[in-house]
């Protein structure tokens, strides 16, 4: 059978200053008609960037250089506009990563949906928003009949997600380009989400490209996977023999990732007093209670792992610690010692023991200062150190965190990578000398390679500093690498609590079993198999409104 | 809905507000003018005594806070008061006085009217070169719409009017160069010869609406909902209609009641040039005699203008968001 898409030698380039620099180094691509490839690594690896050229289109200040994409005979490079438009949207549709942000917020999302068919000619309105029903009753979008008629604010993540799925079938298309589709929701909404893009995807034999960094995931999805590495492919093979018995290095590295584990500590002592302790807490936005009696303790040089999905209330727990969000009801303790609820009225000393690492490195280091004066300031504020003094301590800090200080010192955010942005933000909480601290999503940002070097960091630097963690993730891959304790929280409410190995041993409480099952595994057949365990109309959202 | 109707009550409110400290501003800003009416009527024969008799007829030896007050109760019921120059007609056997009212009533008609003839012209032209200018931004087209606009907006608005009278009124007699219009005109000879002005006024009031377009949706094209549009295959000219101006639409609208309030309050030397007997004309007269209780009612005029234009730009701001039209 000939190809549906065949591409061959592509390079692009993008531009920075006026100089053209490589994206793509070559790469070729076959896909055939019904079949799904993967296309898998880190950020900055090109995936998404050849999933776009794959439509024949580029991104402001991108361009293909060299090389053809064909699909069904067309050149896609060398076509004109006129001609890729015909194509696109009817032949070729995409799913974009943020389905919130896709989606036009000006308009409803069946007059979304029916604006690719009518536009091409391939269909009239009112039988495209019969289509559109249909196809959100496929995708078990609750509501079909009604669904479409809401703005794209008016409906979640997970369901946007599905109802983008469907709008790229609007047309029937040849091939889908899934550009991430999943990587923004929670595990129980994620799974939901992948359920019904292979349904509908093998219900229609249609071609997709398949783009994440998460392997497991593109386990259940794709018949091949290719690996990518900045432009360059490193091997392609089908799923299963790509999962069992990988060739390249750099693929053997990708998946010794997952097995990474901190040996767990023993049990803590009867008798002694937590770092903190969090008592009772109830806790409000206005006049709405978020989180409802909250209570567990945090010992010193132990993990303890606070897991839920978003709007569980694990960063406003977070909040509630470091004061900035009094609590109504409920205290926190410090060493025993019941700490003032609102952080103003706290002394710099009780301030200083608790210090926080944000999700969001970016944002959280400013960017007109140098690293030297980012770290330098805590060191300043909380130690008292001033001039040579001020400076070797910071030196010691950039040391710590595996970064040689004589590169480091004078350089801005902007001129480093995102791992070592994090590392930054670690050597700033680090600089106060806390007892304890907040790591508040730090690796959900990270590929996966660079999220396991932060975890290791972490871990070495509480074997050496005797620190406690309070770690917010919704990640339960990285609760198995590192937690002694583990947390789960639901609606505000804490649903289950105790030592790691507890927690991922049955019997679980109904809530915890389902995050822990809808974590998706390497095999390829984890989901075939958990769908026929569960039911179909018994996955994600669905599972969770039963409980 | 409750939401935005709490909202506009809001803005209604504070604008209430902002008139009340506006009339405030006014009162104080006028009464610090130099000179006083009854000196400037009596010129060369103003004798102390008539100085005096005058300004105790009309009110002016009471004391600042007394006149204020009198003057806000007279604007709250309506009544704007009587201008100083009928008055004093009527003392010297003139045919009878006129209010204040009557006397702006159709002055700002004809404002209003000429306002509304421009932004019939300008405001859908400058919308739609601004979508032309975002559709084909960086080309030959872009480039020569921008200075177009930019050096109308950079000369002065009397130049402009030259310019216009010597081609569409000197060498092409297509419009009336003087634009006196009276009541009773009928509608058609009324738009001729409203024309001019008009189109003086368009040229000085498109750049900014037109420019403000073009930033609001090039803004917009880097969203991934643009992109999406165009890799469903949409034309670029319906990416921007369709996808790219409705979430455009706030400062836009913003920028058009700025620019229809200067149409109302800014138009003194339009009018002078073309003759055209607008409110700006009677404003600065007003001024030159001192003719206070004109003045004042002149400036709350285009304040509540300046506030009710702004209020309605909020409000359809507001409206033009899903998001607050739709809660969740």
């Amino acid at each position: 059978m000939s190809n549906l898409l065949t591409i061959r030698g592509l390079k692009i380039e993008g531009r920075s200053d006026e100089t053209w620099n490589p994206i793509i180094n070559g790469v070729d691509l076959n896909l055939k008609k019904g079949e799904v490839l993967g296309l898998i690594g880190e950020s900055g690896a090109g995936k998404s960037t050849i999933g776009l050229a794959a439509m024949g289109y580029t991104r402001d200040g991108v361009r293909i250089s060299e090389g053809t994409v064909e699909f069904d005979g067309i050149d896609l490079v060398r076509a004109s506009a006129a001609v890729k438009r015909g194509l696109l949207g009817k032949r070729i549709a995409y799913v974009a990563q943020s389905a919130a942000a896709s989606f036009n917020p000006a308009h409803k999302l069946i007059d979304q949906h029916t604006e690719a068919p009518v536009q091409h000619g391939v269909d009239n309105r009112a039988s495209s928003v019969e289509d559109g029903i249909e196809l959100y009753r496929k995708l078990r979008l609750p509501n079909p009949d009604e669904i479409g008629f809401r703005y794209p604010h008016q409906v979640s993540g997970g369901q946007l997600q599905r109802a983008m799925t469907a709008m790229a079938m609007s047309c029937r298309p040849d091939l889908i380009i899934f550009d991430e589709p999943t990587t923004a929701l929670d595990v129980t909404t994620q799974i939901e989400v992948l359920a019904s893009i292979r349904e509908i995807v093998e219900e229609f034999d249609t071609a997709a490209i398949y783009i994440t960094h998460d392997l497991a995931v593109v386990a259940q999805m794709a018949d091949t996977i290719k690996v990518l590495l900045r432009g360059d492919e490193v091997e392609e093979a089908d799923t299963r023999t790509m999962l069992s018995s990988p060739k390249e290095d750099y693929t053997k590295s990708l998946w010794a990732v997952r097995a990474f584990e901190r040996p767990a500590k023993p049990a803590v002592s009867t008798g002694a007093v937590p770092v903190v302790s969090v008592r009772n807490v109830t806790a409000a936005y206005g006049t709405t209670d978020v989180l409802h009696d909250v209570s567990f303790d945090m010992h010193a040089g132990r993990t303890v792992a606070v897991v839920g999905e978003s709007g569980s209330g694990k960063s406003t727990t977070a909040r509630c610690i470091t004061g900035l969000l009094p609590p109504r009801i409920g205290e926190i303790a410090f060493d025993g010692e019941v700490l003032p609820a609102d952080y103003r009225k706290r002394s710099k000393d009780q301030l200083r023991q608790a210090q926080m690492i944000y999700q969001m490195a970016d944002t959280a280091l400013n960017p007109r200062k140098t690293i030297g004066q980012i770290i330098g300031r805590p060191v300043q504020f909380y130690g008292g150190l001033t001039g040579s003094a001020r400076r070797a301590r910071v030196n010691e800090l950039l040391e710590q965190i595996e970064l040689e200080p004589s590169q480091y010192f004078n350089r801005l955010p902007s001129e480093l990578s995102g791992g070592q942005k994090q590392r930054i933000g670690i050597a700033r909480a680090l600089a106060a000398e806390p007892k304890f601290i907040i790591c508040d999503e730090v690796t959900s940002a990270l590929d996966q390679l660079v999220a396991e070097g932060i975890l290791r960091l972490l871990g070495e630097l509480q074997d050496k500093l005797g620190l406690s963690y309070m770690f917010i993730t919704h990640d339960l891959a990285t609760v198995k690498a590192i937690a002694d304790e583990v947390v789960v929280m639901k609606d505000g409410k804490v649903i289950e609590q105790g030592p790691k190995l507890d927690m991922f041993t049955p019997p679980h409480h109904a809530y915890t079993d389902l995050l822990l099952s809808s974590v998706p595994e390497m095999d390829p057949d984890w989901l075939t198999n958990l769908l026929q365990e569960r039911g179909v109309d018994n996955i994600g959202d669905a599972a969770v409104d039963k409980m | 809905m409750s939401s935005i109707l709490k909202i506009v009550l809001q803005r209604l409110g504070l604008g209430l507000v902002t008139l009340f400290v506006v009339s405030i501003v006014i009162f104080v800003a006028v009464n610090l003018l130099p000179g006083d009416f009854a000196e400037a009527i009596l010129g060369q024969g103003a004798t102390p005594e008539s100085v005096a008799k005058i300004r105790e007829d009309l009110g002016l030896d009471q004391p600042m806070i007394t006149r204020y007050f009198t003057w806000l109760k007279g604007m709250l019921t309506l009544d704007l008061g009587t201008s100083f120059a009928q008055l004093n007609f009527a003392n010297f056997g003139g045919a009878g006085t006129t209010t204040i009212a009557e006397q702006i009533a159709p002055r700002l008609s004809n404002t209003m009217f000429l306002a509304a003839v421009t932004a019939a012209i300008a405001v859908p032209l400058a919308v739609t070169l601004g979508i032309l200018a975002a559709l084909y931004r960086n080309t030959a087209f872009d480039k020569a719409a921008n200075m177009f606009t930019l050096s109308s907006i950079s000369s002065p608005e009397f130049f402009m009017a030259y310019v216009l009278i010597l081609f569409l009124a000197v060498l092409n007699p297509i419009f009336p160069s003087l634009s006196n219009i009276f009541d009773g005109m009928p509608f058609s000879e009324r738009l001729e010869k409203s024309m001019l002005p008009a189109l003086t006024l368009t040229l000085v009031v498109t750049a900014h609406m037109m420019r403000m377009t073009r930033a609001a949706i090039i803004n917009l094209l880097a969203s991934p909902y643009i992109e999406m549009a165009r890799l469903k295959g949409l034309s670029p000219m319906r990416v921007i209609v369709k996808h790219a101006l409705p979430n455009a639409l706030a400062p836009i609208i913003n920028v058009i009641a700025l620019n229809l309030a200067y149409l109302i309050t800014g138009v003194v030397v339009v009018e002078v040039v073309f003759v055209y007997p607008g409110i700006g004309q009677l404003f600065v007269d007003s001024v030159k005699i001192r003719d206070i209780p004109v003045v004042q009612a002149c400036c709350l005029i285009f304040a509540a203008a300046y506030i009710l234009l702004n209020l309605t730009a909020d409000i359809l701001s507001i409206l033009s968001n899903p998001r607050l039209r739709h809660p969740k």
